[in-house]
């Protein structure tokens, strides 16, 4: 059988593989190339080494996002997964009534893109800023931080909850049972049971909502738009500011060399959080 | 023990309750306020309901519709969205058969390419790309699918072969062996098996497509076409002054039919979002 399908192969991989140098692979090589040039457009790329490089070192307003993003990142991540997995557990409880609206209604804002969010938190955070006589979001750097912390979790708690209940779910009942019966409290269940079974559910919500929170844009964009002065701005904005916002031979290349770090970064923080949860996963 | 339980089920319920309120308040709220005049939205009066006085009816839907281009921006979405999704199922389905049952240097190549541009960020590849899409003409509605299918194939390529594993090769062969070509055995037997993979990754890939911003933006001439989340930025970015009740009704006609089809389909959704997960 493998015969045959090699020989019918073009047709079966020719598709999606021509579509995936055009949109991901051509342009990857040719982003990492032009890294290391000066360019206004890609006609006109000038190599120059490592210079884009160095020059983003010294660009605080990068390093700024960077701490503003990091500091985002396991704010919202660990509020995003413990929320999430106090909701199903409390919905994967026996008898509760309701359960389906309850879940229905959770991961609602999961299919609410994040522009239109971003514009309906802007309103919200707004009214209540100027009901209690605070600064609003375009002076606030305090209220757009939380603001962006509420937003992600009203946006993602649903949609981690509903792998979490998937994930309890597949517990065998008869651990619980005997963990029961051998008098553990409902307590000494959850951590010494359900959370060792669930681990693979974790490892996913965790790597979910890292990428996310670090690759967050459009909320952002919409939410405060880096507002005040830059001080809410995150990497995947501070990139995208500085190749379309500014005007100059520098800024494209800087702004290509802010990727390809970010990129990096993205990488090796998903591996390393990859490597530690999945090796406390257990076996069944 | 069992009172204890009933009664805490009953304290959860009255949380969840409350919690479900809290949820859906921002919703409720931009509806109200997409009712009310264009000078009573105020900053500080979103909460307030709309009054006798306030009240406009359905005016600014009717603004949001006619002045605002809302219907062609709903329609290029709907074009886009459904003609990324269903080139992703069909070509990344007939390369997830492929790479799964054919072992070669490609193969796995290809297999870990896409599992790399899973976690590559898009600003990598924001500014090459809508160059290479420019150059290819594939800067139009019609033909963006191609750039979808392009960058959303590592997700499905994934989440499909991983599937493919775990279904019996003994079907395929003794198709073959009865004298079917790739082709048929592809379409009659292995698309058929996989329609509950194609579901969740539909549902995923739609959600991303839909709701995508960025890559339309630099892509789209934003002059000619604006998808939805491009026109709700666009009414925010480029007029002086912001037309708050159109925008507000902006926002709910494009809230209201992902509503109607998250109902309708509930149970697919939430469904397809675990499997999928816990494939991926």
């Amino acid at each position: 059988m493998e015969k045959a399908l090699r020989k019918y192969g073009p047709l079966f991989v020719l598709p999606t593989f021509a579509a995936f140098l055009i949109g991901f692979v051509y342009p990857f090589f040719q982003g990492l190339y032009l890294s290391f040039c000066q360019f206004t457009t890609i006609n006109n790329a000038k190599f120059i080494g490592l210079g884009n490089y160095l020059k983003v070192f010294q660009d605080t307003s990068f390093l700024d996002a960077f701490w503003f993003t990091a500091l985002f990142s396991v704010v919202s991540i660990l509020s995003i997964n413990v929320f999430a997995f106090a909701l199903a557990l409390i919905l994967t409880r026996d008898h509760l009534k309701g359960t389906n609206i309850f879940r229905t209604v959770f991961f609602m804002p999961n299919l609410i893109g994040g522009i239109v969010l971003g514009y309906i938190w802007q309103i919200l955070i707004n009214c209540i800023l100027s009901l209690v006589g605070q600064p609003l979001l375009a002076l606030n750097t305090k209220a757009g931080y939380w603001g962006l912390i509420i937003l992600m979790c009203w946006q993602q708690i649903g949609y981690m909850m509903i792998i979490y209940i998937a994930g309890l779910q597949n517990v065998p009942e008869a651990l619980t049972e005997a963990a029961s019966i051998d008098g553990a409290t409902s307590w000494q269940t959850l951590w010494k049971v359900k959370l060792p079974m669930v681990m693979p559910s974790i490892t996913i919500c965790v790597f979910l909502t890292l990428t996310n929170s670090f690759k967050l844009f459009d909320q952002n964009l919409a939410l405060t738009a880096g507002e005040p002065a830059h001080a809410t701005e995150m990497l995947a904005l501070n990139i995208y500011q500085t190749f379309y916002a500014r005007a100059g031979a520098q800024w494209k290349g800087l702004g290509q060399a802010k990727a390809v770090i970010f990129c990096i970064l993205v990488i090796v923080i998903s591996l390393i959080q990859f490597r530690a949860t999945h090796s406390k996963e257990v076996q069944q | 023990m069992k009172n204890k339980a009933k009664a805490l089920n009953g304290i959860f319920s009255v949380i969840l309750s409350i919690l479900s309120l809290l949820y859906i308040f921002p919703v409720v709220m931009i509806l109200f306020n997409s009712f009310k005049q264009e000078n009573s939205i105020t900053t500080d009066g979103a909460f307030t309901l709309p009054t006798a006085e306030t009240f406009d009816g359905l005016t600014n839907y009717v603004n949001a519709i006619g002045a605002q281009g809302f219907l062609s921006s709903l329609g290029y979405s709907l074009f886009i969205t459904i003609s990324s999704v269903a080139a992703i199922l069909l070509f990344c389905s007939m390369s997830a058969w492929y790479l799964a049952r054919v072992k070669s240097w490609f193969s796995t190549m290809f297999y870990y390419l896409c599992v790399f541009s899973m976690v590559v960020p898009f600003q990598m590849v924001m500014y090459t790309l809508s160059a290479t899409a420019d150059k290819l003409k594939l800067n139009t509605p019609w033909n963006i699918w191609v750039i979808y299918l392009g960058f959303g194939a590592g997700l499905a390529v994934f989440m499909i072969t991983g599937f493919m594993k775990s279904i019996p090769l003994e079907i395929e062969e003794a198709a073959m062996i009865d004298g079917c070509n790739p082709i048929r055995t592809f379409f009659s037997i292995v698309m058929p098996m996989l329609k509950p993979t194609l579901v969740s990754v539909g549902i995923l890939e739609a959600m991303w497509v839909w709701n995508d911003y960025l890559l339309p933006t630099l892509v789209l001439d934003i002059k000619k076409y604006k998808t939805i989340p491009m026109l709700i930025q666009y009414f925010r970015g480029s007029y002086g002054r912001v037309e708050m009740g159109p925008m507000m009704a902006s926002i709910m006609l494009t809230i209201i039919p992902i509503i109607i089809v998250y109902l309708l389909g509930q149970k697919h959704i939430i469904k397809g979002v675990a499997a999928g997960a816990v494939k991926g």
